[in-house]
């Protein structure tokens, strides 16, 4: 039997799917969670060099890798609704942008947390953080053209472009302020992740799902709230029982 | 009617294009006051030691290079949009990126050639030293044309759109980071007198990358935001 890969495509279909899988995912963030910030602060060593103040790392390292994760997601979500006209590939890459943005942000706020105690400084010119912060800007960039655009269908198509170009662009970047960052100064405060404690592993990678599932159960009620605007006006729609009440 | 070349094409858009712009200089000059006046208000703000500005100078001429060519990023496709003139473009059966790589070369002359020219005469303010003035030329040479095609493909995607040139700001600038980095790295270099090849590279390979893709992706833009 042929799998019909496409029925989950159609934004009526997969509003209910989505309006199921939303409680799964955001009880098993709740709980992971929960888990994640026990070890963490609790089960977890004091580490020798950075005392107490390491801890801000379970929420640091899985908003840093997530944030960057989500815009290669949602640029190949965009590329999808670019190349195949799927409706709701667009919707997702529209719904995924502010999740993005808010863990680029976040990502940036505790990295400066974490950096005066250590670092001595909120803020260091280095590859790493210069990088996220071009990503938030990229991520407001998307945000900002889709909002400006009236026309659903054209900011859709628009802002795939711009998020495709941004994904090509990411690397270069990247490359390019590490390189900058090399000829300014010498290398900077790095962080040896070789000796962890198998506690703080555990910890890092239950709050690294955490997030993960997280963003997904956001992103999933998201594209639900799209789907009912953009379709406001469908039979299907209508026909809901939340939208009759 | 025998078709034209994709030659013929490229360079009637750029004659077109000039001749355009040179009946309103006005708008090519307010670029360059433009680039002029922000490059003089930063020994304004930072104060006149002579030290400090010399090394500020790479940094601080790419920056307001970079600004200018955003202002100027508007006009690129809006005139033709408004009336007409770009649906008709979009019509020939001449290649569209073709007649985008013409009309990013028409404007980077109008708009970037102006800020290179200028470029000297302002690190001179600085007091740049003769070497770094050049490699500051070549580095501008290099660097504006890449401003420009990846601005055509901002003000492809903010077409008509209300507040689009602080929207194609915030879209572009970003993306030009790498082009700041090696261009102003170039002249840095050559001052601190390490090697200026490396960056120059780049900057070149940067410019072919764009040269390749960026007029295609614009075409795609633009039939994005027309139809």
């Amino acid at each position: 039997m042929a799998i019909n890969w496409f029925k989950y495509s159609a934004p009526s279909t997969f509003y209910g799917v989505a309006g199921k899988m939303v409680p799964w995912f955001s009880w098993s963030a709740a709980i992971l969670f929960v888990v994640g910030l026990y070890i963490g602060f609790f089960v977890a060593p004091t580490d020798i060099q950075q005392s107490e103040a390491y801890r801000i790392m379970f929420i640091h390292v899985p908003a840093s890798i997530l944030s960057m994760f989500i815009y290669l997601v949602m640029a190949g979500y965009a590329a999808l609704g670019l190349i195949f006209n799927t409706r709701l590939s667009s919707m997702m890459a529209s719904a995924l942008a502010p999740t993005g943005a808010l863990l680029a942000f976040l990502s940036l706020w505790t990295g400066a947390l974490w950096g005066k105690p250590m670092w001595g400084a909120w803020w260091v010119w280095d590859a790493r953080l210069t990088s996220e912060l071009i990503l938030l800007f990229l991520y407001l960039g998307f945000i900002a053209l889709h909002a400006s655009i009236d026309d659903p269908r054209r900011a859709d198509r628009a802002s795939a472009l711009l998020a495709i170009i941004g994904s090509v662009n990411v690397p270069i970047i990247y490359f390019s302020v590490q390189w900058w960052n090399t000829l300014h100064q010498g290398a900077t405060v790095k962080f040896t992740g070789t000796s962890m404690h198998v506690a703080m592993q555990q910890g890092m990678f239950t709050m690294m799902l955490a997030v993960w599932l997280y963003a997904i159960a956001v992103t999933l009620l998201r594209v639900r709230c799209i789907i009912l605007e953009r379709e406001c006006k469908a039979q299907w729609v209508s026909e809901l029982v939340e939208v009759r009440r | 009617m025998n078709k034209l070349s994709l030659i013929d094409l490229l360079s009637l858009v750029i004659r077109r294009d000039l001749v355009l712009a040179m009946r309103r200089r006005a708008d090519v000059l307010t670029t360059l006051i433009f680039f002029v006046i922000v490059v003089s208000l930063f020994p304004l703000g930072v104060g006149p030691e002579m030290d400090m500005l010399r090394k500020m100078a790479p940094g601080v001429v790419w920056v307001a290079a970079l600004l200018a060519s955003m202002l100027s990023l508007g006009r690129m496709f809006s005139a033709d949009y408004l009336d007409g003139t770009l649906e008709q473009m979009m019509l020939v059966p001449q290649s569209l990126s073709v007649l985008v790589l013409a009309k990013i070369l028409a404007h980077w002359m109008v708009s970037g050639l102006p800020l290179v020219i200028m470029a000297p005469v302002l690190g001179l303010q600085f007091d740049m030293p003769t070497q770094a003035l050049w490699v500051l030329i070549a580095a501008l040479l290099l660097g504006t044309p890449i401003l420009s095609m990846i601005g055509a493909v901002g003000a492809a995607l903010t077409l008509g759109l209300r507040g689009g040139g602080a929207l194609v700001s915030l879209l572009v600038l970003p993306l030009c980071i790498p082009v700041l980095i090696f261009g102003a790295g170039a002249v840095e270099a050559v001052v601190s007198g390490t090697s200026v090849g490396s960056h120059l590279s780049l900057l070149g390979a940067l410019l072919l990358i764009a040269l390749v893709f960026t007029p295609w992706v614009t075409a795609l833009a633009l039939r994005i935001s027309m139809e």
